[in-house]
């Protein structure tokens, strides 16, 4: 059973198989790719000559998990949230990472005490902290601007149509924030039946409003070509759409989502000491600071912060773009992995009934 | 009578019946080994894969596998016996060697899908099995006391059987209760026959639609002079050569509230600029897409059975008399079934495994089963449901054509 299934999908995949001399690295696309290949990519190839090729999926850590249960690993390192981080490596399908394999801070701090809380997990070196904000289109309210989470969810007051992530996961932590949940008691709340319940009649309430968006690079795209008046995003999309191409949005940073993103390398990584290489490179100091400057997401390093400057158009400055700047953190949500390894089939079976309903 | 027979020779004296089985098993040889490529490309790229699948609804051995002293206690224990000291230490032998194997997480995953909740259970316990001393049952109680759930037990005494039919019935929006009873699942939970409903619907629909448009048009191609005919066939044929990707996205060019239809209808000054349709990311955007992509696929069987029909039949039908809707009905149409069949079959079964048209200009209501079924594949990773939702797919298509072959008779199915 299984060999067959190996030698299947050996026959689809072994036109994709890379030479020892290259590293297929997978992340999310779009603007965020973009910073990485700046940041991190480019510096490493001049270094060592290993060349990377860089593959988007709307959630790497899908093909990850595929390959490995098949048996038919092609992907070297990957950029996964830290629910999946902390789930695959539970299920023993990514590579421990050695905190003490990490290069130090300038001044010396051991890489273990210099990553912000949460950062350095089992199997996973975080590289970002990034926010799920919503934006609006500025040019579609002349009088009151939206401002809390709860607007997103008035459809009197701001009417038109809403883009929200197609996934229970943010989408009903939003709705209970937006009823007036305290953020330190949301995930309380949804672990009971008449959270969940709750969550999901605050969803009611805008559903015939809501195009649902599934990849990062949308909602940019839905808000510029006027599909909708409002998206829930990440922050760093919008700023990029606002520094590079002048759009006319504007974050919302209350009720913002704060995540980590990871590498992580899957267990039988057909190059495993370049992707190790690799992993260690790109979470210097240096590093995480240089990515600022391509996309608004906070570097996990505590000693990159004071490095972060100006954007690349050299007059942004950065600092208070960051989902991480205390002015924006006012009202925000931290992800509970734990909840969503545990309640993720359930939610997502209601979700979908729901959606389909 | 049987003496004649055994004196027939051929001209060199062996007997007619052996030479004729050995020239007959030549030429049966030979068709084989033609059809040889054909056949073993089709067994490894089709058979075996959908096998496999289908192999896979049923078959699901993570917690087998993961769990070997539990198995071995459910085997021994039938159901209904009582959770003893001894089911709670095969429970914390298996946990210690999750740990080792890094399996608590699979194993979890797997009763998770039958009780929602409890993969932390696994993992968490999984996390200290190391420091489990006996007695097994109060030690495990207190790292969590869902260890004495009795759903739980009910739920891992179903999941240590590799075969189960577990994921036919989530498929079916059932489930079983703690006695072990089937029970449909709460109804804020159910989906899947929904959607198979929506599925057969939609495509039905479709199926209709494609029908009234392409009916006229083979109509036309088949009795236009052959020249301006073949100019027509070139405009059917080239968005059928057209990548499906590219005619979906320009239907979504067209059909999103700033497109090109609604910006159209509003300079026109017949909606208002508040007034814009919604025509995508709704059901409405699946059946305008869909009817369009799969409209090829009915003219093409259509024109191949009309073409040959000669006009003189609804000519003769005229001049005895017919209206020229009697003519049409009697004469024209009943030569056009063997057609109609084929595409009506064609454009129905292609339609119900529809996945990225839904998938992009759906939105929520306008999914089909197949955009589920590529959930669980590529999103939830629960290859076992993906592949009993698909099971029962690859059934409804089956009876449908069984369905059909009594009802028209498969013979009558022309495709050119």
């Amino acid at each position: 059973m299984k060999t067959t299934l190996i030698l299947t999908t050996a026959l689809v995949a072994s036109g994709f198989a890379a030479s020892a001399q290259e590293l297929n690295v997978v992340s999310w696309g779009g603007s965020y790719t973009k910073s990485q290949v700046e940041a991190y990519h480019k510096p490493f190839t001049e270094m060592t000559g290993i060349k990377i090729n860089s593959i988007d999926a709307d959630n790497p850590a899908t093909p990850l998990k595929t390959q490995v249960e098949a048996g038919n690993v092609t992907i070297d390192l990957a950029d996964i949230e830290l629910s999946d981080a902390i789930r695959l490596c539970d299920e023993g399908l990514l590579e421990p990472i050695d905190p003490a394999s990490l290069p130090p801070a300038p001044d010396g701090t051991p890489a273990i005490e210099d990553f912000v809380d949460g950062a350095l997990q089992d199997c996973a070196v975080a590289t970002i902290v990034w926010g799920t904000i919503y934006a609006y289109d500025t040019t579609k309210f002349t009088g009151e601007k939206p401002s809390k989470i709860g607007d997103f969810f008035d459809t009197e007051k701001f009417p038109g149509k809403r883009g929200l992530l197609k996934a229970p996961k943010r989408s009903l932590e939003m709705a209970l924030l937006a009823d007036g949940v305290p953020a330190a008691e949301v995930y309380d709340v949804l672990g009971t039946p008449e959270g969940v319940d709750r969550a999901f009649a605050k969803l009611d309430t805008i559903k015939n409003d809501v195009v649902w968006w599934e990849a990062g690079a949308q909602p940019p795209q839905l808000l510029a070509d006027g599909e909708v008046v409002m998206t829930t995003a990440y922050n760093g999309r919008i700023f990029n759409a606002i520094a590079d191409e002048g759009k006319p949005f504007q974050i919302v940073w209350d009720g913002q989502y704060i995540d980590f993103d990871l590498w992580a390398i899957p267990k039988g990584a057909p190059n495993l000491e370049a992707a190790k290489q690799f992993l260690a490179f790109s979470t210097d100091t240096q590093r995480l600071a240089d990515q600022a400057k391509w996309i608004a997401y906070g570097p996990a390093r505590k000693s990159s912060a004071s490095l972060v400057g100006l954007y690349q158009d050299g007059k942004i400055e950065m600092a208070p773009h960051m989902p991480t700047n205390p002015d924006n953190m006012t009202n925000s949500l931290v992800n509970d992995p734990e909840f969503w390894a545990d309640h993720d089939v359930e939610l997502n079976e209601r979700f979908n009934a729901w959606l389909a309903g | 009578m049987t003496d004649t027979t055994a004196l027939l020779t051929t001209a060199d004296g062996k007997p007619l019946k052996s030479a004729l089985a050995k020239s007959q098993g030549r030429a049966r040889r030979r068709a084989f080994l033609l059809v040889a490529p054909l056949f073993f490309f089709v067994l490894l790229t089709f058979i075996i894969p959908i096998g496999q699948m289908l192999f896979q609804s049923v078959y699901n051995p993570t917690f087998t596998q993961a769990a070997p002293n539990l198995v071995r206690w459910f085997d021994e224990n039938p159901a209904g016996s009582q959770i003893d000291e001894a089911a709670f230490a095969a429970l914390a032998a298996d946990l210690k060697q999750m740990k080792t194997d890094k399996t608590a997480g699979s194993a979890g995953t797997r009763i998770n899908y039958d009780m929602p909740g409890t993969r932390s259970l696994f993992t968490a316990a999984a996390r200290k099995a190391d420091k489990l001393e006996p007695p097994y049952r109060e030690a495990l109680l207190e790292i969590d006391k869902t260890w004495g759930d009795p759903m739980l037990w009910r739920v891992m005494r179903s999941a240590a059987s590799a075969l189960t039919a577990d994921f036919y019935l989530a498929a079916l929006d059932l489930t079983r209760d703690d006695t072990g009873a089937i029970i449909s699942v709460a109804q804020d939970r159910q989906v899947y026959v929904t959607l198979f409903a929506r599925t057969f619907l939609l495509s039905g629909l479709i199926t209709g639609l494609c029908l009234v448009l392409a009916f006229p048009i083979a109509h036309l191609l088949a009795t236009l002079p052959l020249a301006r005919s073949n100019l027509l066939m070139i405009l059917v044929l080239l968005p059928f050569w057209t990548s499906l990707l590219v005619r979906t996205t320009s239907w979504m060019v067209l059909l999103q509230g700033q497109g090109v239809v609604n910006n159209v209808l509003v300079s026109l000054g017949i909606l208002g600029e508040d007034g814009r349709i919604q025509m995508m990311y709704n059901q409405t955007g699946t059946i305008i897409a869909m009817t369009h992509i799969l409209l090829p696929f009915m003219v093409l069987p259509l024109y191949s059975v009309m073409r040959p029909i000669p006009p003189s039949y609804v000519r003769a039908a005229r001049s005895l008399g017919a209206s020229s809707w009697t003519a049409f009905r009697r004469v024209y149409l009943p030569q056009t079934l063997p057609g109609i069949g084929a595409g009506a079959l064609l454009v129905f079964i292609l339609a119900v495994g529809y996945y990225i048209t839904p998938a992009l200009v759906g939105g929520a209501d306008g999914q089909l089963i197949s955009n589920l079924i590529a959930f669980h594949m590529q999103k939830s990773l629960n290859w076992s449901l993906a592949a009993a939702l698909a099971g029962l797919l690859l059934a409804a298509v089956l009876a449908l054509y069984w369905l059909y072959d009594r009802v028209v008779g498969i013979d009558n199915l022309k495709l050119g």
